[in-house]
This record gives C-alpha cells, structure tokens and sequence, in this order.
C-alpha cells in the first residue's frame, strides 16, 4: 500500500471528518490544517497508526498573518514518514490575543527547543512545555521581533543613517 | 570504580554536586555555546545549555532582502561548508520559482557540494583529535583545506563565505584552473586523508577516549530530529541525497556509512568513510562534466530569462533582455506565490529551507531548518553519567557550528 | 607531503631571505648602548604578543587559517595563544557579537592585565558587518575600546596579519606610560570601565 497524499487524506477525513480540513498540495507536499485543541490528537494519530507512521519531525515553526483577524499566528508541523519517504505539512492557527497551543514535546522531544524558538520569535506559548522562555534573544527582551509590526533594525542605534538606507 | 567518599571534618556543609560554567568563550566550545554542569566529582549529573550568543536575526534580515540576496545569509549558517548552504537555498528557489537546471550545472553543483562536505568533515574530524590532545592531524589538514578553498577562489572569487552561484546555475563557467586544481586535489588529497586516518583510527588512546562515550540509540535519535552523519552513526542509514535526490545525486554511486551505537569514534568514522564517498562523488562528476564537449561544456545557467541576468552584450541590445536585467537587479521579477520547504544534506545533516512568497519581492517568511539546532537539545541525554573530559569529547564530534545553531 | 609552492620562482639568496629587527635610535659605543627604556621594551614586546582569539563565527574559521602552517601567525611571535585572559596581551575578536555576547566581551577585556591591546576582525567586530539587526552589536568599540579594524567579511589571512602587523607597530611605539595616563583613563572613563 503506497502512501499517497489522497490516502494520508481519506485517512484524516475518516477519523476527524470536517475538523481537518484546507487540503493543498503545493508543490507535492500535502498541507493541511486542524483546530488548535485537536492538534496532539491529530500528531498522535500521524504518529500511531500503522499505515500512515509520521514518527519524525523535521520542523515547527510558526508564520505571523497579521491581517487575518482571529487567524494571525499560524504554527507549521513539518513531518516525515522516513520508511516510505513521505512528507506532509500540518497547520494550526491560533488568534494573536490567546495563543496557546498544547506542546508537542510529549509525542517528540526534538520539539522542545523548536517551541522555544517559536515562542522567542512569535509568543505563541506552549502549554505543557517544561520549559518554556527564550533561547535565541536576550532575556530581558519584552517582545516577539518575528512578529511583522517590529522593525528589523534597533532602532536606538546611533552611527547609521536610516536615509542613507532608503528607509526612515 | 567506585568513587571515594571523603569524611568531610564535623560542622562542614557537604555540598553533593559542583557547578561548574563551560562558558561562551572557551577553547572546547567550538563556537559560542554556553553548558552549565552540575558534577558529581568527575561526573555530569545534569546540564543546562544557553546558546543566542550569535543571535543574528537571519529569519527576520531575509524578510527584508531579495531572492538572490539571501544568498549571502546562507553562507553563514554553516559556515565551514557554505557553498552546501548556498546551493540548498538556489535549489529552493528554483523550486518556487519552476527553474529547471541542465545536467551541466548540476554536475558542478555537485563538485562544489561535496568539496564543501570534505571540508567541514576534515575540521570537525581534526578539531575532534585536538580536543583530545592531538593536535598534529590538524596542521595537516588545514593545508588541504587551503587548497579548496583556492578551488572556490577559482569559482566565485571568496574563500570562506562564498557566495556561490546563482538561481539557476553558476555566474560563469568554470576556467581550465579550476579544472587544474580540482584535477590537482583528487590526485593528491587520497594519500593525505589516509596519512591523517592513520594517525587516528587504530591509536589506542584515540579510540580509548572515544569509544563508549556519548552513544545514541537509534530510536531516541530519531525522536530527537537528529539527520546526518550523527544519526548514521547511531545506526540509520537515512541520507537526503538517496532517499530525496537533489542536483541530479541520483547519477552518482556511492555508499552510507553506518555505525552501530552512535558514540563519539563512530560519529569520528562515519565523518571519515564520508569523506571517502565524497572524493569517489567528485571524481565521478568530474568525469561526466569533462564528457560534455563542445557547445555543451559552454553550459553554466539554466535558460531562465526572468531569473538568471542576461549578458551583457544582449543587455545592450535587445529590448527583454534590458527589461530582465532591470527586473533582476531592482528584485522586482515576478515571485510566484506559494510555499515550498527543501531540504538538502548538509555536513551536519538536513538543512531545510522553508520559504512562504506572497509574490512580493522579498519572502513573506523564511525558515531554516537548521541541523546543529536540532541535534544539540540531546546533548544532556549524550552526557549524563559520563566524565567531564568525555563531555568535550561529545561536544567536538557533534560538530556544533555556532552560526547555524543560532542563525 | 607539503605542497611545492608554484609561484616562487626566483631563488633568493639566503641572506635576503633573513630578516633581523630593526634597531632603534641608540647611542653604542665600546662596551655600552644606551637607548631609552620604551624603545627597548616596545621591541621586546612586539614580538611576543600572545594573543586570545575570540573567535565567534567566520571570522574565527579564518584565523585557524591563519594559525595553519600556510599562512602561519606563529612567525610574528605569536605561537601561544591563549584562553585565558589573564596571560595574553591581545584580545582579537573575530566573529559577530551579539547583544547577549556583549557583557562577555567586556568582562573578558576586563580581566585582562595591562598593557592590553584588542584588534577587531571582520566586520561584523568593526561595525555591525551586514547584520544591521536587533539582536547585534554594531560594532565592538560600543563595548570595549579597540586599536586596530580589520575589514573583511571574511578578511583573508593576509588581511589578519596586517592587521597584527599594525598592532606589532602601536606596540613597539607606545610609550611606557601611556597605561597610566590622563587621556587613557578618560578612553576607559567613556566604556564604563574603571
């Protein structure tokens, strides 16, 4: 039985019917997205079941839309069945004023720092995390720099010139 | 052995474990990583890393530049094998963007890819042998590494952050030096790489500091996202140029080492059969792009207008090209929208590159998977129980690059 | 197993290929040579700088080429390089600095002794390089004072060299006293530093 994305797909279908849903395939890979409260649901079953057995996580990240209201943090599991070299890319959305979504660090403990980063980055937190604060930026930082309101540059710096830049 | 207990005299406060900071800057740490461990004794009870020392924001400074200037970010993730990164980022782009590439091109490509891998096995294998007190294998290979990187002069002009080609190929044709020198190091390099083996793979001493210590299984590895050379030699025999073949990998022979219990000699033998494979890579490709004759070995971009410059004489005398050439260095070509997420095999494993476009001239996000970043969350369950002396070892043959473990 | 040079093609002989030290003004005479003390010292010193690599990113893959025996940092003197700031004269930073690197910069450029010297390597050491970001040091002299900038993203060898050979120069004509001076104290006055 070759893993195909239409059979990823009726095998999602048929056990979370119309929570899952969004089904693309850009270039090849098979992207879908799920309701934030039946995410580890969604992973363990990827994970479990013996036809599908999505057993490695490449990537978590977390991508910031700032005009979808209700929408605007989107966090995006990359998963891997490496024995039939199969990928897929699973999403979640969350709005920007609760962004709680429940940690993948029980199922895969490679997703411990990759949380870390994505709460660094965008403030989503992780709920169950077991250690959830910074890892890339200061400490003492008070907000998320991926988010797209925030510049790129620090702005209290002194010797260069925005205009010369063609910004500012 | 058992430790010994020393009678502390009465009234003394007996404190069980020592903390002891393997700061940012140390000589063991190859790059800036911070390890705080609690010892008992000699021995690691617990570990605590803190790494953002070289934080450079590459995620948000992509949002803000152009397809082909994103290049120059690549380069400096992992920074020993750069031109690997460069080529992963142009394969994503071509990806995006539809580009196809001749076999020409992807015959260089991966002449390039596998010199960079030589070169990032050849210091993490000889800084691995200085951390444990040999420090002549690395004076050794340094002088190998110089001839590379006169290879990469040869091609793109820079040494270290290269900058190599372009989307869609190369920025020119590689000159009859380049040729020369790559013919230079494959007649050459065998016998070096087996002088420094020599000096390492049966020494009692190298194998006593390394073997046993640090070791994986093969499950937990996967569980902790490990690729590369460090999950084949905890046993996987995983590698994205069989299994997901990039730049026509799939024209090649060659093997995957594999170890059996994933401690530091076998990541060290791993890294070393590697290289071997590497060499056999380059001489077969070498072969193939010298069979291209005549018009074909004229062949150095893929024919993409709307992405890859024209030249110049067309420039100054058709109408599309000058409007490409305008579109292309302003960054105002066409971007299709979509996302795409590519991966290629690094020297330190899977480097993933994924690439949100809203069409816009610049990426709406860019996300690097980054190999080292992955990998070294596992450090603590690498060294808990073991010596300290074996923790640095465990740390030098991770091979932690510091700038692609922050990025 | 050394490479043959190819581009050396003229033999020289070898008394040219020897090169001696430059003397300083002295009086000589039968028996007796008087110069003054600075001249002297800083001749002695320039020679022997043990420098700390500070090595963060690039910057530091190209120092260890440097250090190879091709290009060979170990003929200007400085063979030993340290870790330790205690005992070395020459802090080279090589490499970008974060702002979470930054305080350990200072307090490594702290507990250096005096005379201390800190060349910055790369550009991201001298300005920032191209990471103008939030989460990056525009430069080192934000931190900590530095004598000597090395452009370059990365410099090549040669470059580094330069840049310790322009050091090698403020070593040999720094006056013995400067370390206890006026201005130098108001140049550490400005880092904080006391």
């Amino acid at each position: 039985m070759t893993l195909t994305n239409e059979y990823i797909q009726a095998q999602l279908q048929e056990k979370f019917g119309e929570q899952v849903g969004s089904f693309e395939t850009p270039y090849g890979m098979l992207t879908f997205e799920a309701p934030k409260d039946i995410n580890l649901k969604v992973l363990n079953f990827l994970y479990d079941e013996p036809t599908l057995q999505f057993r490695f996580l490449t990537d978590l990240t977390a991508v910031h839309y700032p005009d979808q209201p209700g929408r605007e943090l989107a966090v995006v599991y990359h998963l891997h069945n490496l024995s039939a070299n199969v990928r897929i890319r699973f999403k979640v959305f969350t709005n920007i004023q609760t962004p709680d979504v429940y940690t993948a660090t029980g199922l895969f403990a490679a997703a411990n720092w990759m949380e870390r980063e994505t709460y660094d980055f965008f403030g989503v937190n992780f709920v169950g995390h077991p250690n959830l604060k910074r890892i890339l930026n200061v400490d003492e930082m008070d907000y998320f720099p991926l988010r797209k309101e925030y510049p790129l540059e620090d702005q209290t710096r002194i010797d260069k010139d925005d205009a010369m830049f063609g910004r500012g | 052995m058992k430790d010994q207990h020393i009678k502390l005299p009465q009234g003394s406060i007996e404190k069980t474990t020592t903390t002891l900071n393997l700061g940012p800057t140390h000589p063991a740490t190859h790059g800036v990583m911070q390890n705080i461990l609690e010892l008992d004794g000699e021995r690691v009870v617990s570990t605590e890393q803190t790494i953002g020392y070289i934080h450079r924001a590459f995620e948000k400074l992509a949002e803000r530049r152009p397809l082909y200037q994103i290049t120059t970010l690549t380069d400096r993730l992992n920074y020993c094998s750069s031109p690997i990164n460069n080529m992963g980022w142009h394969l994503t782009c071509e990806k995006l963007l539809g580009v196809q590439t001749p076999k020409r091109v992807d015959y260089l490509r991966v002449i390039i890819m596998e010199l960079a891998r030589i070169s990032d096995h050849l210091i993490c294998n000889s800084i691995v042998g200085v951390d444990a007190g040999a420090y002549t294998g690395f004076l050794y290979v340094m002088q190998y590494r110089e001839l590379i990187y006169e290879i990469y002069e040869e091609v793109c002009g820079a040494r270290l952050t290269t900058n190599m080609g372009r989307i869609g190929g190369f920025e020119r044709n590689f000159s009859n030096t380049a040729f020369e020198k790559i013919e230079k190091f494959l007649k050459e390099y065998p016998e070096v790489l087996k002088e420094f083996e020599d000096l390492f793979i049966r020494n009692r001493i190298f194998m006593d500091r390394t073997q046993g210590t640090g070791g994986i299984s093969a499950e937990r590895a996967l569980n902790y996202g490990f690729t590369g050379p460090n999950l084949r030699a905890a046993g996987v025999d995983y590698d994205l140029r069989v299994h997901q073949p990039y730049s026509s990998y799939e024209d090649f022979q060659f093997n995957i080492p594999v170890g059996n219990t994933g401690d530091n000699y076998d990541r060290w033998l791993v890294r070393q059969r590697e290289m071997w494979e590497s060499l056999s890579i380059i001489e077969q490709a070498y072969r193939k792009v010298q069979d291209f004759k005549g018009k074909d070995a004229e062949v150095y971009h893929a024919d993409a207008p709307a992405y890859y410059l024209p030249e110049k004489a067309d420039v100054y005398t058709k109408m599309e090209a000058l409007i490409y050439h305008f579109k292309i260095v302003m960054g105002e070509t066409e971007i299709p929208k979509g996302e795409v997420y590519q991966a290629v095999e690094g020297g330190n494993g899977e480097l993933g590159f994924y690439l949100i476009s809203d069409g816009g001239r610049t990426p709406y996000r860019l996300h690097f998977r980054r190999p080292c970043f992955v990998y070294y969350q596992a450090y603590e369950e690498l060294i808990k129980g073991s010596m300290l002396s074996d923790a640095i070892m465990t740390m030098s043959s991770l091979n932690l690059i510091a700038g692609e473990l922050d990025a | 197993m050394s490479r043959p040079v190819s581009y050396n093609l003229v033999q020289k002989p070898l008394e040219s290929d020897l090169s001696m030290a430059e003397l300083p003004e002295v009086h000589m005479g039968d028996g007796f040579f008087a110069t003054s003390l600075s001249k002297v010292v800083g001749l002695a010193r320039k020679n022997s700088i043990w420098p700390l690599p500070f090595a963060t990113s690039c910057c530091g893959i190209e120092f260890m080429a440097t250090m190879g025996s091709h290009y060979d940092l170990s003929r200007f003197g400085s063979e030993r390089v340290g870790f330790s700031p205690r005992q070395c004269d020459l802090l080279m930073v090589m490499g970008t600095i974060a702002k979470k690197m930054g305080p350990v910069v200072k307090q490594v450029y702290l507990q250096m002794a005096e005379p201390r010297w800190v060349i910055a390597v790369g550009a991201c050491a001298s300005s920032g390089g191209i990471f103008d970001t939030y989460s990056v040091v525009q430069g080192i002299d934000q931190v900590i004072p530095v004598d000597v900038y090395v452009p370059g993203c990365p410099p090549r060898p040669e470059a580094i060299i330069d840049g310790v050979m322009r050091i090698q120069d403020l070593v040999e004509k720094e006056s013995i006293r400067r370390r206890d001076s006026d201005q130098y104290r108001a140049l550490l006055e400005s880092y904080g530093i006391q």
